[in-house]
């Protein structure tokens, strides 16, 4: 099978995207300290990416496991952490 | 919404909240089963498979209308080590009759037809609602808030997932520590059920289960899994958070190069990918449980951290079904007696101990402890296929008798003989 980039991944999946509350919010200035950002490794959907030398986050996509949440060495300060309202975000099909 | 009153507001229509509300309903409660997902099972993903027992327990027969893709008949484990690789394979063809030992099945499916029991029993079903605040008299939980609505309860049965903000914001359960939970991320891999069967040697619908170590996690603490569906494949992988705070590559590109791995591509090959998924999985087993009931309510499945891997078998919703029947049981009696006080609750654990819940977690204390053994994710599969592979090969080399070719092939490896006689005897006491 040919190796899947992850919007591919990402664009099989249906996901209705909540415009006005994005449910994950991330706190731009205690990262720019955070050295090791295991978040834009760990994270399946590689929502967090860094541009431009900061961190970037896109919640649009998100599968909501909460990998993030655990894995930043800030935890609980730097992501504030919550699912989508409800009726929004991922709507798995198989699971 | 205020004035009504409910016996219980379930959390989550996952298995253990929709055993939870079908067993209240069944015994004429009043209970609401509030979901956040606009379908029951739309925001539910596992590995793949089922362990029976549980819901044959409460729903004999279940399987002859449940949504169910194949019983599982084959089971094996497999050592990846770059092109080598070592398979155990057990084949037990009454695993797939009545009673049927384990089932792999869709969760978007699977879920959505349990909470229609549920409402079929009488609960009442409340879709697209995310819980946001429980209500508090004092310490005791009354009840909760979602947006502008709050509903009122004797007891609110917690079953909200493995990120569980309710048992949380209860401060009842601490945030999780990295190595505590792993993440598991899969895809659904869509192939004709006949290339399935033939691919997997299985006869008619029957399924297989597939556990891989080695290769698959880089190294890291984890492994493979694949499961046979009717039409499609569930392969992933489960990796423990902890190791991937000092992992540098991403998690998505490791799944892309276990399904480009030579020992996995062709049985996947020609399949096309619906559907990309991830959760957290909780791991730690007792170590990580929350407080289990308390003033007004309870705490059931991955909320409360009832997740069994000990390497060979993986249960999850096995003990989720039964947790949540165990929370309706004791809503039941504390309702006859009018004490729903963390007392009146506490019966819960009584009841997880008899069902197995708590009995099998606490047999199996040590094995997430002894799973944390880097040697079982690198050294171990290196060394069994590395010795296989010289064992079935003949090029003309001078013979070596088994018990040396042994003792060599440990002496290459990294690791000492005192490590391994501790670490199976250690595995075969905590396994």
């Amino acid at each position: 099978m040919k190796r899947l980039t992850i919007e591919q991944l990402l664009g099989v999946d249906k996901f209705v995207v909540d415009d006005e509350q994005p449910h994950i919010k991330v706190n731009k200035e205690i990262c720019s300290a955070c050295k090791p950002k295991p978040c834009t490794f760990a994270c399946p959907a590689s929502l967090f990416s860094i541009k431009d030398e900061e961190l970037s986050f896109d919640y649009a996509g998100c599968l909501e496991c909460g990998t993030c949440r655990v894995v930043c060495p800030n935890a609980g300060v730097a992501i504030d952490w919550n699912y989508p309202r409800g009726g929004f975000g991922v709507h798995y099909r198989y699971g | 919404m205020a004035e009504e009153k409910f016996t219980a507001i379930v959390v989550g229509a996952g298995p253990a909240g929709s055993t939870a509300a079908y067993v209240l309903a069944k015994g004429g409660h009043d209970v609401v089963l509030v979901e956040r997902g606009t379908a029951p099972g739309s925001k539910n993903m596992y590995g793949g498979r089922m362990y029976s027992h549980a819901l044959s327990r409460i729903m004999p027969g279940f399987w002859e209308e449940a949504p169910v893709e194949r019983p599982i008949a084959q089971e094996s484990i497999t050592f990846l080590n770059g092109g080598q690789s070592v398979s155990i394979n057990c084949r037990n063809m009454s695993w797939a009759a009545d009673p049927y030992h384990s089932f792999t099945l869709l969760r978007a499916e699977f879920d959505a037809w349990l909470a229609s029991k549920a409402e079929e029993a009488g609960a009442l079903l409340a879709c697209g609602i995310r819980v946001d605040e429980l209500l508090m008299d004092g310490g005791k939980v009354i009840g909760i808030r979602a947006g502008e609505d709050e509903m009122l309860a004797d007891v609110v049965v917690a079953a909200d997932g493995v990120n569980s903000l309710l048992a949380q914001k209860a401060g009842w359960a601490k945030m999780f520590a990295p190595n505590q939970v792993a993440t598991g991320v899969k895809q659904i891999i869509e192939l004709p059920a006949e290339t399935i069967s033939q691919r997997f040697q299985l006869e008619g619908n029957n399924g297989a289960a597939l556990l891989f170590v080695g290769d698959c996690s880089n190294g890291m603490q984890g492994g493979g899994f694949l499961y046979t569906n009717k039409s499609s494949i569930s392969l992933g992988l489960v990796i423990n958070v902890g190791e991937l705070q000092r992992c540098q590559v991403k998690l998505c590109d490791i799944m892309e190069d276990f399904k480009s791995n030579p020992h996995i591509a062709p049985l996947i090959e020609g399949g096309e990918v619906a559907e990309y998924s991830a959760h957290l999985v909780p791991e730690a087993g007792l170590a990580m449980t929350p407080q289990l009931y308390g003033d007004g309510m309870l705490v059931a499945g991955d909320a409360a951290g009832f997740v069994l891997n000990l390497g060979y078998t993986v249960r999850g919703m096995d003990f989720a079904i039964a947790s949540g029947e165990a929370a309706a049981r004791t809503v039941i009696e504390a309702k006859a007696r009018n004490d729903f006080s963390r007392r009146g609750l506490s019966r819960y654990v009584d009841l997880l101990n008899q069902s197995f819940v708590l009995r099998d977690l606490e047999a199996y204390r040590k094995a997430p402890e002894f799973l944390e053994n880097e040697r079982m994710f690198k050294a171990y599969p290196k060394l069994v296929t590395e010795l296989a592979s010289k064992l079935f090969t003949v090029d003309g080399a001078p013979p070596v008798h088994l018990m040396k070719m042994v003792l060599d092939r440990i002496k290459q490896s990294s690791i000492s003989l005192i490590q391994l006689a501790r670490d199976g005897w250690k595995g075969a006491r905590n396994l």
